[in-house]
């Protein structure tokens, strides 16, 4: 075990799974010389060569498209997206092209590839450098959406992603690259896809958050903890493919349910984690579902405090599940 | 040898022609300046056999190969009017800018196609009932009837299943060329568009990153001259599309797409360029649409018929076969012989076709991922439930 940053932990599961596999590969913006704006990729291309770790033109569709080019003939491909806010000139290649791959071709080609890319709010950047827009690909069959909130998951999750057979977005929450730190094993470290965690175990209220937020709702559970209540946290790590029967074995232990998103609140994957748990565990529910997000506007640079879940309004959603 | 001359730069058409090409009236922007298209047989069907680098087999190859995707096209746009394929879109008059390219490659070349190079995936050994099972979309279709028709897969063949984005393919043509030298291995991609896609964000992005990474692939465009209804003239306000290779570094040709040697000495020429590790090479094949984009389309609503008669004195099948004739490898007997072949063959291969079942209830979910997830197998119970 070494204990690391969740950033740390991106490079240690690269740096291992390419000495595992020399098909892997790992091109972006300044990924190179510069190992990524965020340091991702730092001492990368010095080991590899620039062969295996490359920078590319400043186009993210030409990133995407020519990683399901890499993947379909044969290599894997992991293309790191400088920040999310930054995937959109790509999303047709990854919604149309990377996505459908398996399906449209019967199962002939198939497009196993990663897209590394930061994202989330609570670093002052305003539109362009926070936003959670994870829900967009949630909503597109074929892709895998994976988002770690510990440093040894980071690994093992990334190492999962590489090894995966389809297109997977791992999605990195910016926000703890350097505030979390955690023991992480070394060498060979793998969690699989499709298994969340319970972050917290607890007794009245399940919160179901992802990302920077588990963190938040850690804190959030310990001052309702000083009022009595006691919270369970579930982490699903990967939001496709989803750990459904963890999330309502808690429900319905627990009998509430909070849903916990940076995300604008609306059509968010909070409101999917919600309508399953009203159609799969209402005769468990004591309250309403409640769901606390950011807000249905673009993320704000000076009001960024008040859009972004923190503990005083995780409490407020808390305390929603039990008063109605 | 001309296959020993160094792939080079054309000069772009001089101003005179390109202005008159540029008066946006007509599509054929080309037309003007057909005297700067490489060309090896002319309409008459008289060449300079020096320029011609193949054998009388390859040759006769070539032609036969065009008879059949002709006769293809013919019989599938008959099955799709009388209701027993959906669509399809037909390449009368591109046959020998697809099968001429398409043949200039190695078998372990692969090949990125867009619409009108279906015919390669028979070329690459797509039996020709798989072809019209995938037309059909029943269960004998590669693809698992999930896409429309005229979207065929054949990894063995090296053949890649397309989707029906505009242009997207030409980063994927890209990329798998960057990945074929990470690798070191001794292939060249053929990346295919049509004139439409050159406006695409893709073509920028494919052409960019291949010429950076010096891939070993060959992009070509079939410029039929429309895109659905819109002509190359409002397309681009480029002089040809063959010159926006150069802003890429990246050398370029421009062929007459309806003679079947200058296309095929030309992307030889090409490949050859790009397997001996030289980068990406373009190349623009200048050609017609002479039916519509598709069997949705009705062509007469917006250009002039005028121009399609023009085009099919052009004919590259006629043009072709004078040539073969003229080199007496060709006659009328043998003319009869392989047209009455290939209506059987194609005749077999549609009953051979038809005899294809329902795709079954399970292909819904699966090829999603690798494995069907929790959720897809419950909305799949849900709905076939009582």
């Amino acid at each position: 075990m070494t204990e690391m940053t969740l950033l740390g932990a991106v490079t240690d599961a690269l740096r291992t799974e390419m000495r595992n596999d020399d098909r892997v590969v790992v091109f972006g913006e300044d990924v190179g010389k510069k190992g990524g704006v965020f340091g991702a990729t730092d001492g990368i291309q010095s080991e590899f060569g620039e062969t295996r770790c490359f920078d590319t033109p400043l186009s993210e569709c030409g990133i995407i498209g020519t990683a399901v080019g890499m993947a379909v003939y044969g290599i894997r491909p992991i293309a790191e997206i400088q920040f999310m806010d930054f995937i959109y000139p790509a999303f047709d290649q990854i919604v149309s092209e990377a996505a459908k791959m398996r399906y449209r071709s019967g199962g002939e080609y198939t497009c196993p590839m990663v897209i590394r890319t930061p994202y989330g709010g609570g670093i002052r950047g305003g539109h362009y450098h926070s936003q959670s827009s994870e829900a967009y690909f949630c909503h597109t069959p074929g892709l895998k959406v994976v988002i770690p909130s510990t440093a040894a998951d980071t690994k093992g999750l990334l190492i999962s992603s590489i090894r995966d057979e389809d297109p997977v977005m791992f999605l990195e929450p910016k926000r703890i690259y350097r505030t979390h730190k955690g023991e992480v094993p070394d060498g060979e470290h793998v969690v699989p896809l499709g298994k969340g965690r319970v972050a917290r175990e607890g007794t009245d209220c399940t919160i179901v958050a992802w990302g920077a937020m588990v963190g938040i709702c850690e804190k959030a559970a310990d001052e309702a903890a000083k009022q009595g209540k006691s919270i369970e946290i579930i982490d699903p790590r990967s939001l496709v493919p989803l750990d459904e029967e963890l999330i309502l074995e808690s429900v319905k232990k627990t009998g509430r349910c909070l849903v916990v998103y940076e995300a604008p609140k609306s059509c968010s994957f909070g409101s999917e984690i919600a309508a399953i748990v009203a159609e799969k565990a209402i005769e468990y529910l004591e309250g309403p579902v409640a769901r606390v997000g950011g807000f249905d506007t673009p993320f704000p640079y000076s009001l960024e405090h008040l859009y972004m879940p923190d503990v005083r309004r995780v409490l407020k959603g808390i305390e929603k599940t039990f008063t109605w | 040898m001309a296959t020993q001359r160094k792939p080079r730069r054309q000069k772009a058409a001089p101003k005179k022609a390109a202005k008159k090409g540029a008066t946006k009236k007509k599509a054929a922007a080309a037309s003007a300046d057909d005297s700067q298209l490489l060309t090896v047989v002319a309409p008459d069907g008289t060449a300079d056999a020096a320029d011609v680098d193949l054998s009388d087999e390859r040759k006769l190859y070539l032609y036969e190969t065009m008879v059949r995707a002709r006769e293809f096209d013919r019989r599938m746009l008959m099955l799709q009017r009388q209701g027993r394929i959906g669509f399809y879109g037909p390449i009368l008059g591109q046959e020998a800018a697809t099968i001429g390219s398409v043949a200039a490659f190695e078998a372990r070349d692969w090949v990125f196609p867009a619409l009108r190079e279906g015919a390669a995936a028979m070329m690459r050994g797509l039996p020709l009932e798989i072809a019209i099972a995938q037309l059909i979309g029943n269960d004998l279709d590669r693809c698992k009837g999930r896409q429309m028709p005229c979207h065929y897969t054949f990894k063995e063949g090296n053949y890649y299943g397309m989707s029906s984005v505009i242009g997207t393919q030409i980063s994927h043509a890209a990329g798998a060329a960057m990945a074929a030298k990470i690798r070191g291995d001794d292939v060249v991609i053929g990346g295919y568009m049509g004139d439409g896609a050159t406006s695409a964000n893709d073509f920028h992005a494919g052409m960019n990153f291949a010429a950076v990474a010096k891939a070993p692939c060959v992009f070509i465009c079939q410029n039929n001259q429309w895109a659905i209804s819109v002509p190359s003239s409002q397309q681009s306000n480029s002089e040809t599309i063959a010159i926006k290779a150069d802003a890429y570094g990246m050398p370029w040709r421009r062929v007459d797409g309806n003679d079947v040697l200058a296309v095929y000495q030309a992307t030889k020429e090409a490949v050859e360029f790009a397997r001996a590790g030289n980068g990406p090479m373009f190349l623009e094949l200048v050609t017609y649409r002479r039916l519509g984009h598709s069997s949705s389309d009705d062509p007469t609503r917006y250009r002039d018929e005028a121009e399609v008669k023009d085009w099919e004195k052009r004919d590259p099948v006629e043009r072709f076969r004078r040539y073969l004739e003229g080199e007496g490898l060709w006659n009328e007997d043998k003319e009869a012989e392989l047209q009455d072949a290939i209506a059987r063959e194609v005749n077999d291969a549609i009953k051979a076709a038809e005899k294809g079942g329902p795709t079954p209830p399970e292909d819904l979910i699966t090829d999603v991922y690798d494995e069907p997830t929790m959720q897809l197998r419950e909305q799949l119970r849900d709905a076939l439930e009582d």
